[in-house]
């Protein structure tokens, strides 16, 4: 069996070239190990060998990363890996950031595990831990010899399909990921036990701390509707008869953008609703109760709005999970904008 | 109120000229149901299919899982204002015959009907693969209306559930379970120094196929009540719903609920269980914001010290979840809430649609949206004919040969977020 | 949905149901629906009369569009 190849990524100052007078030099590669490549080869033991590293100052990843990952992309193809390692970047921010953006990047481009190390204050920790496993350091260098073997566990792991397990047998910091698996009690037993100790004042333990919805800034009103194109988005699952393009009755995994242009209403013999989280009778007969073409082609004709965009977006709102949502929010606002869109206005059931 | 639960063991079901049960088999006489089931002439034909443990059978759309039984002592009798004249039940003698099953499925209502695998992989997701199930597969009269329908389907669930359970009515159980509540002064002063637990029980009211009914009347139209916690165990509440699979609580879950029966298991050793307080999860905001006022209204007056609340289905009854956590705290007591949780196929979005800082202290009954694959069975008994329409289903899943692939919320009581399975998800 | 389309820079307005649901996950200008199954309308009380409802909730709508706002806010019929 031959060894698994890996290269291993570090910036300036674990590459011994220098501090941050050199934070600013462009990517090269090296053959073999490099400053912290040593601990690392010794962790992998005999089942895997470094066998390029390749270096970047920090500063330079950040003035020009986009350019930075395509150049080392090339470089780390020519060495063939099974595995790329990223840092330890303790709390290093810039180091943090680059090693996380290498790291994703490379996972995605060449279909190999990944892994980093850093510190829980290093800013590369939020940011990509839901996308790769990061080891948890202490906050400095001093903690190499003990982050250095658990990265070499956890990649070797990956690298051999072997299944991972929880941040705390593995020591890689809470990445955020809701996992199944079968307690030895029921749920009411288990609740029962917590409230027990909750009304006796014991510590208990949450099993799903509450979620957190990030915002965004109100933006400024907008100035005068009666000269602004509107469109209209939903997530109340109206689609065409047949739901040609078959968005899911709950969990959808896709939108639809549908034709309105000459039609006064959305009449029931065209259009259905395809949501599973409500009572459809109502909607089934009149689809303008979600998707309001009816007042809104009017109040075009009025004057009212400077003009209905000719399609409505649709999606299915129950059990869509948030990252699904956002993603084709992110999508489909382009194409608003593109449209000359000014105003969205966005129903739910 | 004092109910004695005779559990009846079933180990096994067959075919037989009477319906009975013999040392632990369950026999049944097919024609006796479907002559049933045929008195309501809104059904067209009725089919009586067995699911045995460990068979290649799969269920599919399923609308309901009744558990049989039949009251032999006390007041009233199953299924009060439902199939059996309205008077208040809980009390006396209840035979169960636990371990059987009868499931209602055939041509879909809606698309939140589920599935049952017998066995198989994703036979550990619900209790329903190690029960000995009586399944009836219904077929409506043509363009039969779909509210009809899914009453006429209810009403048959229920009327064979308790016909089979008559069965039981002269059995030696081989277990007895006393279940009691005492009238609150009482069940106070029973306990003096135990901590006064509540169980806040919330009921999904939310239209068709989204209906559940206390003593008959529709939870939609009901407000927050309170209920002895035996009442429950002789049906006073069925279900009308399908919420999504892997959410609803059957008719046999509310015959088990299990927080009521692990709240008794330590009744008087370390809590003094007070009773349930009855709630629904209806369709506007002024009814979610009536309910779980008076919710907190109770907590307070009954001066309850802690309450654990479960919730049907998910999406806008997480408000009302947050809803009734907030106002109970806010009444004094100290709260823990049973759900299960929808953060997408790989974990990573947020769990729940509504949140508030109260809600610290939460039991997880799983993630639904993963991705399970099912391998194709021998005997479909219903139809695979709606696998892609149905909640957790999408185009593709399934594929000719039988085999599905499909989210687990497609399988009946998966994730049920009353806690009865033990089913949970993790933070990796 | 609506953070994104107001991130992409264009305005947006949530006609929704369950305010807080709205409110929790942070959109910025919501109005309120009538009910989950018939948001904009009533049909229980005829269709004239639904789409009265329904022309005042979108006007309630673009009005909220115009209104300077510096944090979320309901803006009740």
């Amino acid at each position: 069996m031959s060894k698994l190849r890996v290269v291993h990524y570090i910036n300036n100052f674990f590459a011994g070239v220098g501090g941050e007078e050199k934070a600013d030099i462009p990517p090269q590669a090296r053959d073999g190990v490099v400053g912290p490549g040593l601990a690392l080869s010794k962790a992998l033991g005999e089942e895997a060998e470094i066998v390029g590293t390749i270096i970047c100052g920090d500063s330079y990843f950040g003035e020009n990363t986009k350019s930075a990952k395509e150049e080392m992309l090339k470089l780390i193809e020519m060495y063939n890996p099974d595995i790329f390692v990223a840092g330890p970047a303790f709390n290093a921010g810039r180091y943090g950031f680059a090693c996380g953006e290498m790291a994703t990047f490379i996972e995605e481009e060449l279909q190999i595990p990944v892994v980093s190390a850093m510190y829980k204050e290093n800013p590369g920790v939020d940011m990509f831990k839901r996308d790769m496993h990061i080891i948890e350091t202490e906050i400095s260098a001093a903690d190499m010899r003990n982050a250095v073997p658990k990265m070499a566990k956890l990649v070797l792991k990956l690298a051999k399909g072997e299944e991972v397990g929880s941040p705390a047998e593995e020591g890689y910091h809470e990445r955020g990921i809701r996992v199944n698996y079968f307690h030895e009690k029921r749920g009411s037993e288990r609740g029962v036990g917590l409230l027990v100790k909750k009304m006796n004042g014991e510590e208990c333990v949450t099993e799903y701390p509450m979620p957190v919805f990030d915002r965004v800034d109100p933006l400024p009103a907008v100035a005068d509707i009666t000269k602004v194109k509107v469109a209209i988005v939903t997530s109340g699952g109206i689609v065409p008869q047949g739901n040609p393009d078959r968005i899911e009755s709950s969990s959808a995994t896709k939108y639809g953008i549908y034709d309105i242009s000459g039609m006064n209403d959305l009449s029931a013999d065209d259009f259905m609703t395809v949501h599973g989280g409500y009572d459809r009778a109502f909607v089934t007969e009149n689809p303008n109760l979600v998707v309001p073409l009816d007042v809104m082609r009017e109040m075009e004709q009025e004057g009212v709005i400077g003009e209905l965009a000719n399609y409505f977006v649709t999606t299915t709102g129950t059990g869509t999970s948030v990252g699904n949502a956002k993603g084709f929010g992110e999508h489909f606002a382009r194409k608003l904008v593109e449209d000359g869109v000014g105003a969205v206005i966005l129903t739910s059931t | 109120m004092r109910l004695e639960l005779g559990k009846i063991k079933i180990t096994d079901v067959q075919p037989g000229e009477v319906t009975k049960v013999e040392n632990g088999t369950l026999f049944v006489n097919k024609q006796e149901l479907i002559d049933l089931a045929m008195k309501d002439d809104r059904i067209k034909g009725v089919k009586v299919e067995f699911a045995r443990p460990g068979e290649s059978v799969r269920i599919a759309p399923v609308k309901d899982v009744i558990e049989p039984r039949v009251k032999v002592s006390g007041t009233g009798a199953m299924f009060p204002g439902m199939i059996n004249k309205v008077k208040t039940v809980g009390s006396g003698r209840t035979h169960a015959l636990v371990g059987a099953n009868v499931i209602t499925c055939g041509k879909i209502v809606g698309f939140q009907e589920g599935i049952i695998d017998m066995s198989g992989p994703t036979a550990k997701y619900t209790p329903f693969s190690e029960t000995f199930n009586v399944c009836i597969v219904i077929e409506p009269v043509d363009n039969l209306e779909t509210h009809d329908y899914e009453q006429a389907a209810r009403l048959a669930g229920l009327k064979i559930g308790a016909l089979v359970g008559e069965a039981g009515r002269n059995v030696e159980p081989d277990e007895v379970v006393v279940y009691e509540t005492k009238p609150i002064a009482e069940q106070t002063a029973q306990y003096p120094n135990l901590p006064k637990v509540g169980y806040i029980h919330m009921l999904q009211s939310q239209g068709l196929l989204h209906d559940t009914f206390y003593y008959g009347v529709d939870a939609k139209q009901m407000v927050p009540t309170f209920m002895y916690p035996t009442e429950i165990m002789d049906g006073a509440i069925t279900s009308g719903n399908c919420v999504a699979p892997c959410d609803k609580v059957t008719t046999f879950h509310h015959l088990n609920n299990p927080v009521i029966e692990d709240l008794y298991k330590r009744h008087g050793k370390d809590l003094n269980f007070i009773g349930v307080i009855l709630t629904n999860e209806n369709v506007f905001l002024a009814d979610k914001e009536r309910s779980s006022d008076m919710v907190g209204k109770f907590v307070e007056f009954l001066g309850l010290d802690g309450v654990i609340i479960t919730e049907e289905g998910y999406g806008n009854p997480d408000t009302d979840l947050m809803m009734n956590c907030k106002k109970s705290t806010e009444a004094g007591a100290k709260v823990v809430l049973i759900t299960d949780e929808f953060p997408g196929r790989d974990g990573k979005s947020q769990s729940l649609a509504d949140a508030v800082p109260e809600a610290d202290t939460l039991v997880s009954c799983g993630n639904g949206n993963v991705i399970v694959e099912f391998p194709p069975m021998d005997k479909v008994i219903g139809t695979l004919d709606y696998v892609e329409t149905m909640i957790g289903g999408y185009e593709g899943s399934l594929r000719k040969d039988g085999s599905i692939e499909a989210e687990i919320q497609i399988i009946i009581a998966s994730t049920i977020a009353n806690g009865y399975n033990t089913l949970s998800a993790k933070m990796y | 949905m609506v953070k994104e389309v107001e991130r992409a820079g264009i305005p947006v307005v949530h006609l929704a149901t369950v305010v807080p649901i709205s409110l929790t996950i942070g959109a910025n200008r919501i109005v309120p629906g009538i009910g989950i199954p018939y948001p904009l309308g009533d049909p229980t009380l005829g269709e004239v009369k639904s789409k009265k409802i329904r022309r005042s909730i979108v006007e309630q709508a673009l009005t909220a569009l115009q209104t300077e706002v510096d944090g979320q806010t309901v803006f009740e019929m």
